[in-house]
Formats: structure tokens, C-alpha cells, sequence
């Protein structure tokens, strides 16, 4: 079985390399330290197995899955027992290893990826499907307020940004970031709760961490969008309702 | 208090003395990295950050054997979240036993 891995820590790559060497029928062909640099590889090659890791900076494990086309069989490593329900939400997911992995841990998860059901297509699990696109109520515009600009509390002062300048929206646990042409704002504050007071003909979800400003896109390159200087990734969920509302020619 | 040490590592490597020194290369190199970013974060009050920090930092305390502290640091980054720094002393007393166990080896 063709197989990478994409952990951010050098050390827990370097340990999964050593325990994939002592199983025969597994070839590490590639490491990533990030996600994004897999989902690029990923465009290109195809591989049998991918051992993950979910807690990563900026792009979780989890982010990742949500954004490849037809992801292969998964095995999670993790330093988090937290995960395990959502993770088995994934019909993709085959195994969960706990931090630190030994090797007779890491032969049942290969045993179980090895009897895991022959088929090349994996399903689509019911946890993706079900993530399909919703479409927010900031559609449409909440009686007699305007969605022109926004105001959002920094340090008790309430700032005005004018909507239109906003070109990305970016969840960082509990606080957003709010990109604009001029300046970006960190605000407590969740993508649900700004997506309804936002355009929705402006802004749109295309990711579970993302909403962007459509007219500011440069280019759509297969799972990701350019936006000012940022590649945001796409979700597969997301993809559909993105594409309904694009010029395209 | 229990130390550090290369159990769990010498059970990895079974015998490949390569690896374990290719691992312990590893772990010298980014231990302090992690640690600096650590207290960076803490020094400026970014305690979501420092607790990704603290989680990653999970990782190369359970490679040392260091069970217990393992325990003591899930507890910590959960702390963090909101903001109480209550484990923060014994916390960085794991760091400190580390990185003296690491510079010897």
C-alpha cells in the first residue's frame, strides 16, 4: 500500500516512517508537515493510505478530509482521545492511534486497514453528505438594518468595516479573523453568527473555516480559491454552491 | 517524581540504533523550538496559541516516558482555554526536567 503522512512534528513523522518499515505491505512514499502541501500532492498522485494527524495549526485533520475529492483510507494519530466520536463519523477513517504509538498498536490499525472492505471507491460517509451547504439567512437582508458595513467590538470600542472591503472570514477557535483590503481584526466571535450579518450575496461558506467575499476572488484552481494573497481551501460539501454562483462562462 | 527517560524509544527502535539517535536528533533539535514558542505565547498572553503549544508539547513528553506529567500537561492545555494558569509552575517544571535530560544525551 502506497502511503504518506502528514503530521507538522518531524519526530511523530520520523515514528511512523519506523513503525510503516517494519510492515511490509506499506510503502511510505511521502511526508508532509502540512495539509495543504498533501492535498497538492494529492491532486497529482493517488495513494492507498494516509496516516493523519488532526491536531495541526491553521488546517486541521479534519479540514483536510472535508477538502479532498474521494479521500483514501485513513488512519488518525493524534496526542487527543477527544476526537474518537467525531473521527469514526468518517467512513474513510479505518483507526485512531493515540500518541505516543507503539508497534503493537500500530499492527492492529494496519490490520484493520488490510481488512477493511477490498472496494477502490471509498464511500461517502454519511457525516460528509450531510454536510451540504446551507444557505444562511443573511441572504436576506434583516428588516431595517443594513448590511452594508459591520460593526465588530475591539477592546470595547465598537469599529465599522464597511462589508464590501472584507475579502476573507477565518474561525481560530472561539475568535474570527476578519481580512479586509486595509487591515484584519481578530473579534470574538463565531462564522455563523458574521455570515448572518453579512450580504449573502457577497459572502459564502466554502469551507468549515472559511467564508469569502466572491467578488474578491482571483482564481479557482480545482480545491482551493485565491483571495487577495490567501489559497483557501474548498470543501468538497461546499464545492456545489460555490460553483451555482459563479459567472461561469 | 518520575524522570525522563528512553523506554519508550528503545522499545521503538528494537534494536536500531540508527533510528534512536535519528529520534533523539529530532526531539533535540525541536524540543526548544517548541518550548520558545511556548513561552513566547505565554509571555504575551496568547493562551489559545500556548495551549497548541502545550498540546504539541504532549507528544515529546510521552516519548520521554514522563506518564504522569503527560496527565498534569492535558490538564494544563485545557487550562488554557480559559484562561487559568493554575498548573502553570508544575508545568514548567516538566519543560525544565526535559530539557536537562535532552542536553545530556
Amino acid at each position: 500500500m502506497n502511503s504518506i503522512i502528514i503530521d507538522d512534528e518531524l519526530a511523530a513523522r520520523a515514528i511512523i516512517s519506523h513503525l510503516c518499515d517494519q510492515v511490509d505491505s506499506i510503502e511510505v512514499i511521502e511526508e508532509f508537515p502540512n495539509a495543504l502541501q498533501a492535498i497538492k500532492f494529492l491532486n497529482k498522485n493517488e495513494v492507498d493510505l494516509i496516516f493523519l494527524d488532526i491536531h495541526m495549526p491553521d488546517f486541521t485533520g479534519f479540514d483536510f478530509i472535508d477538502t479532498v475529492k474521494n479521500p483514501p483510507k485513513i488512519v488518525l494519530t493524534t496526542s487527543d482521545k477527544n476526537f474518537a466520536i467525531e473521527a469514526f463519523e468518517y467512513d474513510c477513517i479505518i483507526d485512531y492511534l493515540v500518541k505516543p504509538i507503539t508497534l503493537p498498536r500500530f499492527l492492529k490499525a494496519i490490520q484493520k486497514v488490510e481488512n477493511f472492505a477490498t472496494s477502490k471507491q471509498p464511500k461517502i460517509s454519511s457525516a460528509t453528505t450531510s454536510k451540504q451547504p446551507k444557505i444562511s439567512s443573511a441572504t436576506s437582508e434583516t428588516e431595517g438594518v443594513s448590511k452594508k458595513e459591520l460593526y465588530v467590538n475591539i477592546d470595547r470600542r465598537l469599529i465599522k468595516i464597511a462589508s464590501e472591503t472584507i475579502y476573507l472570514i477565518e474561525a481560530k477557535g472561539d475568535y474570527i479573523l476578519i481580512k479586509t483590503e486595509d487591515k484584519n481584526y481578530t473579534v470574538h466571535s463565531t462564522l455563523k453568527k458574521i455570515e448572518e450579518k453579512l450580504p449573502g450575496s457577497l459572502f459564502l461558506k466554502i469551507h468549515r473555516s472559511f467564508v469569502i467575499n466572491i467578488n474578491k476572488i482571483i482564481d479557482i484552481e480545482d480545491n482551493s480559491v485565491l483571495i487577495a494573497r490567501d489559497v483557501i481551501p474548498i470543501s468538497r460539501a461546499n464545492r456545489p454552491e460555490l460553483m451555482k454562483r459563479l459567472n461561469l462562462l | 517524581m518520575e524522570e525522563p527517560n528512553l523506554k519508550y524509544i528503545q522499545e521503538l527502535a528494537l534494536g536500531d540504533e540508527g533510528f534512536k539517535q535519528k529520534l533523539i536528533n529530532i526531539i533535540k533539535v525541536e524540543l526548544p523550538v517548541e518550548i520558545d514558542a511556548y513561552t513566547m505565547n505565554m509571555k504575551n498572553g496568547h493562551f489559545m496559541k500556548a495551549a497548541e503549544n502545550v498540546h504539541k508539547l504532549k507528544h515529546k513528553i510521552s516519548i520521554l516516558g514522563l506518564e504522569k506529567s503527560y496527565y498534569l500537561a492535558t490538564g494544563f492545555e485545557e487550562d488554557l482555554k480559559i484562561e487559568s494558569l493554575e498548573k502553570r509552575g508544575e508545568f514548567e517544571i516538566i519543560l525544565s526536567q526535559m530539557t536537562k535530560f535532552v542536553n545530556i544525551l
